[in-house]
């Protein structure tokens, strides 16, 4: 174990850091504006990684897929909201939790009868199929940089969004006092949709960028779903820092526990044993890393409501 | 009083008809499998496998009338058994078979062949049912889990490698995969590491895995986790420098296509491939082909053994399952043409048959698909066998 090691380790958690961030900025806004839970937000991921992947194939350019796959899953994510989920802004989570669940059903299906049941093909754009050799010695992949750096514009196009223009202004207000916002005589309304739409381009960026990464099939978004909502829980509900902070910290987490547990334990047990419990305390961690946190800050790192 | 016994008539009446076709009908064969959610594309194959062996006889088995009765587990095993039980008691089947996993199959087979109904296992083949579980109800026709990664292990061996990192996700096909891997590789093992099953972003692993430099990689990652593997394995730029060896799993026609290049040129072990040379399996991918429009894969290959071996035991029988001796000692016989060619039973009902190595090219019409490079093992019986006393 190098330190160069733990150094290109430390790039992959940041980058997997990177990809939750893109997921669970749109995540946190729904739930902390609207007060609702939305567990279809990965179905949006999926339908961003498989328009990219689509529009990618006709017209042989990742870029247009891209670019298709954002309003794609904001009028999807919009759609949504205007039809069904408005009318269970006034019901209780769990009404929330059951609906939006199947959403997600209705979400597989309708991908399955559109493109079916098997994985489909996506690629690497032509000039970030390379690799960069950023740490000596080993190779970085291009894309997973790019994906670095998008993320990172978006991370510093919310900060400008939501601290310096009016209608970001509004969306910290909905964040700490909904009723108060709307008393001011802010059409809510509008905003939830916008919000809604805002959300669901990051998610369906998200699964953009995923597809050339990963397996681009029916219900890519649930496993993805689950540490979305370990990242939103541990920055605190609502906060974007809070979801930037927490998305970087179960990344690396995630990622140096799956590197380096095993080999730790090594050190203190029988190899087979230290590669099991190791594999098996790893794929925890990032569940502890939430306990931990929660124990010393009940509401997250950075809680959005006053 | 009229009205009472025209009722009581009207009665009998409806529950003649609900009878009825009972009487009717053939020898009912229920079928299990996963055709929604995450690895329905498996259990989608073996049905249409099983369903092409079904039309290609006109309806008929082994020119036997059947009926098929086919029911979505959705990979979940309290849905299998649920769907098993009703099989069992209500539609009163007598042969079962269909399920994809082999944690489904653990829930479901052991409770079907102590009914007295006879279970022909497509796909799944954990070592328990090989061993010490095993039951005279019970055949395999695909494999026992751990033959095609003993066969790699074996050809990794004969090509000389002597320093190879091992992966699977962390359960128990997970370990069996590295069990029959190291089973029969004599070398050093560079690193062994379980994954997370369901796992999606392997950055972290493959970083660790060219720290520990290699002389070649053994990955058993079924699904969606292997298309993401080899993406991200080629994209690491690793692929050129240290070669991959894995199952057939993680190279069928699903896998191919949506891992594009990424999957080009690896090897991997398999007990049938479509240009193995032999009348029934020209016959099987051609109708294949021809009736869905898409290559068939191994699990298709087993669907249709499957059909074609209860095929062979219910014409020696003459469809006449009141004997159940009769019709398992015509299933232990294995009187088919099996599309993997040479194939046989051994005492536990598993398969004793050869295993090659295929690699992944690019045929001339531009699709990715395998082809046979070598035979690893002639008449591979599994480990377990001696454990099984019937």
């Amino acid at each position: 174990m190098t330190a160069l090691l733990v150094l290109e380790q430390l790039l992959n958690g940041l980058q997997l850091g990177v990809m939750l961030f893109l997921l669970a900025a749109g995540l946190t806004l729904v739930f902390g504006i609207m007060d609702m839970i939305n567990l279809a937000h990965g179905s949006l991921y999926m339908v961003g990684a498989f328009v990219a992947a689509t529009v990618a194939e006709y017209t042989g350019s990742f870029m247009l897929g891209l670019l298709a796959a954002l309003p794609a899953a904001a009028l999807v994510g919009m759609a949504v909201e205007l039809i069904a989920l408005r009318t269970l802004y006034e019901r209780n989570h769990l009404d929330q939790v059951l609906a939006t669940f199947g959403l997600i059903l209705f979400f597989n299906e309708l991908v399955r009868i559109v493109w079916g049941p098997r994985a489909i093909f996506m690629d690497v754009p032509e000039a970030l199929s390379g690799t960069v050799e950023i740490v000596p010695g080993a190779p970085y992949p291009a894309f997973r940089l790019a994906i670095i750096a998008a993320g990172i514009a978006v991370a510093l196009f919310l900060y400008f969004l939501i601290t310096r223009t009016r209608i970001g202004m509004l969306i910290r207000a909905g964040a700490s006092n909904r009723e108060m916002v709307g008393a001011l005589g802010v059409d809510v309304k509008l905003l939830f949709t916008l919000v809604f739409g805002l959300g669901a381009a990051l998610a369906g960026l998200a699964g953009a960028m995923a597809g050339p990464l990963f397996a681009v099939e029916v219900g890519m978004g649930e496993g993805v779903l689950i540490l979305t909502f370990v990242v939103i829980v541990i920055g605190g509900i609502g906060s974007v820092r809070g979801a930037l902070v927490g998305a970087l910290l179960v990344g690396l987490v995630d990622t140096l526990g799956r590197a380096f547990l095993p080999t730790l334990l090594r050190l203190v047990v029988e190899p087979a044993t230290a590669d099991g419990v190791g594999a098996s305390l790893s794929s925890m961690s990032i569940y502890l890393l939430m306990v931990a946190v929660l124990v010393w800050r009940p509401r997250g790192l950075f809680p959005a409501h006053g | 009083m009229s009205r009472k016994i025209s009722l009581a008539v009207a009665a009998t009446a409806v529950i003649g008809l609900l009878a009825a076709p009972a009487q009717a009908e053939g020898v009912k064969i229920g079928m299990i499998t996963t055709l929604s959610g995450g690895g329905s594309g498996l259990g989608i194959d073996i049905r249409d496998g099983f369903e092409l062996a079904l039309k290609q006889g006109g309806g008929k088995l082994g020119g036997v009338d059947v009926e098929v009765i086919t029911q979505d587990d959705a990979r979940k095993p309290e849905t299998a058994k649920q769907i098993a039980d009703r099989m069992v008691k209500s539609d009163k089947v007598d042969i079962m078979t269909g399920i994809v996993w082999s944690n489904l199959a653990m829930a479901v087979v052991p409770g079907v062949t102590k009914a007295g109904v006879f279970y022909v296992s497509p796909n799944a083949g954990p070592s328990a049912l090989a061993g010490k579980m095993c039951n005279e109800n019970y055949f395999n026709v695909a494999w026992q889990n751990d033959n095609l990664h003993e066969a790699m292990g074996q050809h990794v061996t004969d090509k000389g490698f002597k320093n190879v990192y091992i992966l699977a996700p962390n359960y128990p096909a997970g370990s069996d995969a590295l069990a029959g891997f190291k089973r029969f590789y004599k070398g050093k093992i560079a690193g062994e590491v379980y994954t997370k099953l369901g796992q999606k972003d392997y950055a972290a692993e493959i970083s660790a895995l060219r720290a520990a430099k290699p002389d070649a990689v053994f990955f058993f990652l079924p699904g969606g986790m292997g298309i993401n593997f080899l993406k991200q394995y080629a994209q690491s730029g690793l692929k050129e420098s240290i070669p991959l060896f894995g199952p057939a799993f993680s190279f069928d026609e699903t896998i191919l296509k949506p891992a594009g290049d990424a999957a080009l040129g690896v090897f991997n072990s398999s007990q049938w491939n479509a240009d193995i040379d032999n009348a029934a399996n020209r016959a099987f991918v051609a109708d294949f082909i021809a009736e869905y429009g898409r290559r068939p894969s191994l699990y298709a290959s087993q669907g249709y053994d499957a059909a074609r071996l209860i095929g062979s035991a219910l014409k020696a029988v003459g469809g006449d399952m009141s004997d159940k001796s009769a019709f398992r000692l015509a299933l232990t016989k294995a009187e088919f043409e099996s599309v993997r060619g040479n194939f046989r039973f051994g005492s536990n009902h598993h398969p004793i048959q050869d295993i090659y190595v295929r690699q992944v090219y690019r045929d001339d019409k531009g699709d990715l698909t395998n082809k046979i490079v070598g035979k690893v093992f002639t008449d591979h019986q599994d480990a377990y066998a001696k454990d099984c006393v019937m």
